[in-house]
């Protein structure tokens, strides 16, 4: 049985200016273990569809569907329920960790809090624990460390305790929404690596949602792309990278600037801008930047499909 | 690049900021060096990448150049003119050859002047003799050029998306014709795909008008894309400068080398093959940076001679400059 099932999950949020769905029919499946890598620009939905799953939409967004984790109903689920499930078995780390720790609180309180409300822990053993987990995402003298304030660590180090907070009750799954966006491509490559090891030492399940390519590459297992609160293409990573079926996906690829290329001529760049979500364009919503567009792509939304066993996309074109 | 002659001038600049002692008693000030003894020349048409971690001084150094922060010691000089002796009026004379863009562009754009405005500013500051007719003129070309409609003239910046707002950025740098523009990570705040779109109009504008550029970003792909010479800085200093080719080819400092193998590639193939993060630890406190090379408390290569001497700045082949007791060991 896979660990995560989303089936038909649609979010939607009331604005001034009526309903916008930022999140639009997306099924997919995880198994355990697997990094699922999650790709889009900004306002293509990405985050609003785990913070549907995870339960935390805003107070004017509602979520449909169904998200099926480890036998269990995600969506309505009420709050109380959610509490025994978010932070046990299933963790989310942000971009920026200095909002999510808590800076009048020393890391020791909010770490042994975790381990206390969720497993029972005695203070001793939940404060051992926690210098454990500091240990193992490297925060040199963990055991000191552990009673200073988030103020007193760097950015990188401050992600590193939010890894280690997520992981104390060894969830099965980690979600990390642009872990790496806000720091240094030094101290990305240091985070990168943490995870990859905690996928391989501990066999978690992560969902990485990255704008940054070569990120993906580095840890998925599968890649899921989104464009405008839908699923564009869904491959593993070797896939998505060396045979992209989407035109979207390929214009990603394509419009990077690569290091280990000498190609100083124009960038191929993807023409235009992401759409307004307030006003999506009928039919396929990127046919206005696509260059492969058709007839039909004007008029009828592309379902998505199967492509093979491990393969979706949802474009009309049959082959790129 | 036409010609090799410096229209930019940097020598041995220094821009230090006071820090006062914390607490009531503690009365001692500390010195923050954020650009400590920089040297370099740009050359007319060239773009020089400038790259580092946050916190190197990449940013001071060119705020610095600008007169938008005192440098404590050094020269600036364009076209042969020191800068830095220059009071604010003749300054400001001066800086219509230097225009600057910043990374937000939303941020840098004032929310309550329409497109029409924000262009026509620098006009109507250094060219007040333009009639209202010829300076819409000018504007509307330029829109032109950046690829705004002539529709959206009128319209406020919040109407615009992050790669169309860079692009007002652009036209408002570029409206006075300058010979320098500065772009302070213009691109890191944009998605992906629009990237690509300001990175080409920039090296397009850059041919068209002959313009030289300072070109500031952490990411090593954009800057080895954009660049003919790169300058690594680490902690307020030069470590390593190059042409492109040249240096990321032959990387010889340690410290340049940790960047770029920090880049991920969007290959899933080398990305797997990578072990390990190739720098350790973090960024050391500027207000009390190590002794000798400022590099060696996370330099993979330490030896005893780092803590004790302060590497020079040398020429190890033609044109390529290090700082370090052990380039390329």
């Amino acid at each position: 049985m896979p660990l995560l099932t989303v089936n038909k999950l649609n979010t939607r949020f009331k604005t001034m200016d009526g309903v916008v769905s930022a999140v639009n029919d997306i099924s997919f499946t995880m198994e355990k273990g697997e990094t699922l890598g999650i790709v889009g620009e900004s306002g293509s939905g990405k985050t609003q569809l785990v913070l549907s799953m995870m339960g935390l939409l805003a107070t004017n967004g509602w979520a449909e569907g169904s998200a099926h984790f480890k036998g269990q109903e995600l969506i309505g689920l009420p709050t109380k329920e959610l509490n025994k499930i978010r932070g046990n078995h299933m963790a989310m780390i942000f971009q920026d960790p200095m909002t999510c720790l808590n800076g009048y609180l020393t890391i020791a309180r909010q770490m042994t809090e975790v381990l206390i409300l969720h497993k029972g822990m005695s203070m001793a053993n939940a404060r051992q624990r926690s210098i454990e987990m500091l240990d193992a995402v490297h925060i040199p003298d963990a055991r000191n460390r552990i009673d200073r304030y988030p103020h007193e660590f760097s950015g990188g180090m401050r992600q590193r305790v939010m890894i280690a907070m997520s992981l104390l009750c060894e969830p099965d799954l980690l979600i990390a929404d642009e872990p790496t966006t806000a720091l240094d491509v030094t101290v990305q490559a240091q985070i990168i690596d943490v995870m990859n090891e905690i996928k391989s030492d501990m066999g978690m399940s992560i969902i990485l949602i990255t704008h940054d390519l070569g990120v993906i590459a580095g840890i998925s297992d599968n890649v899921l792309v989104m464009y405008a609160g839908r699923i564009c293409e869904y491959a593993p990573v070797d896939d998505i990278f060396s045979d992209p079926q989407h035109p979207y996906t390929r214009g990603l690829l394509n419009s990077v600037p690569r290091l280990d290329s000498d190609n100083t001529r124009a960038l191929h760049a993807i023409p235009g801008n992401p759409p307004n979500m307030q006003h999506l364009p009928t039919g396929c919503a990127f046919h206005e930047r696509c260059e492969f567009k058709r007839e039909i792509c004007l008029s009828q939304q592309p379902a998505l499909q199967r492509i093979n066993d491990l393969r979706q996309k949802a474009c009309h074109l049959e082959a790129l | 690049m036409n010609s090799h002659n410096p229209l930019l001038e940097v020598t041995h600049n220094r821009v230090w900021f006071d820090i006062p002692g914390q607490g009531l008693w503690q009365r001692k000030k500390q010195i923050l060096k954020a650009v400590d003894d920089v040297s370099f020349q740009l050359r007319e048409g060239e773009t020089l990448g400038v790259v580092g971690e946050s916190g190197c001084g990449k940013s001071t150094l060119v705020r610095g150049i600008l007169g938008l922060e005192t440098v404590t010691s050094g020269s600036v000089k364009l076209y042969g003119k020191e800068l830095t002796t220059l009071d604010k009026k003749a300054f400001r004379i001066k800086r219509r050859d230097m225009q600057i863009m910043f990374q937000d562009p939303l941020a840098s754009l004032d929310p309550r002047m329409t497109v029409s405005e924000i262009i026509s500013e620098p006009l109507q500051v250094f060219q007040p003799e333009l009639s209202k007719k010829e300076r819409k003129q000018q504007v509307q070309q330029m829109m032109q050029r950046v690829g705004l409609l002539p529709n959206q003239i009128n319209r406020y910046p919040h109407e615009f998306s992050g790669g169309q707002a860079q692009r007002i950025g652009i036209a408002r740098a570029l409206i006075l014709k300058p010979k320098l523009l500065i772009c302070d990570e213009p691109v890191s705040a944009l998605d992906v795909s629009i990237q690509a779109q300001i990175i080409n109009l920039l090296m397009d504008l850059q041919q068209e008008m002959g313009l030289s550029m300072i070109f500031i970003a952490h990411d090593l792909s954009v800057v080895k894309h954009i660049s003919h010479r790169v300058m690594v800085m680490y902690m307020g200093k030069i470590v390593e400068m190059a042409s492109r080719d040249e240096l990321f080819r032959y990387p010889l400092h340690p410290y340049t080398k940790a960047l770029m193998q920090s880049i991920p590639i969007p290959d899933p193939a080398i990305e797997r093959g990578k072990r390990g993060a190739p720098l350790t630890g973090d960024l050391p406190s500027p207000m009390d940076p190590p002794s000798g090379c400022h590099f060696r408390t996370r330099c993979p290569q330490v030896q005893e001679r780092c803590a004790a001497e302060v590497p020079d700045w040398n020429e190890k082949t033609p044109d390529h400059w290090v700082a370090c007791h052990f380039p390329n060991s």
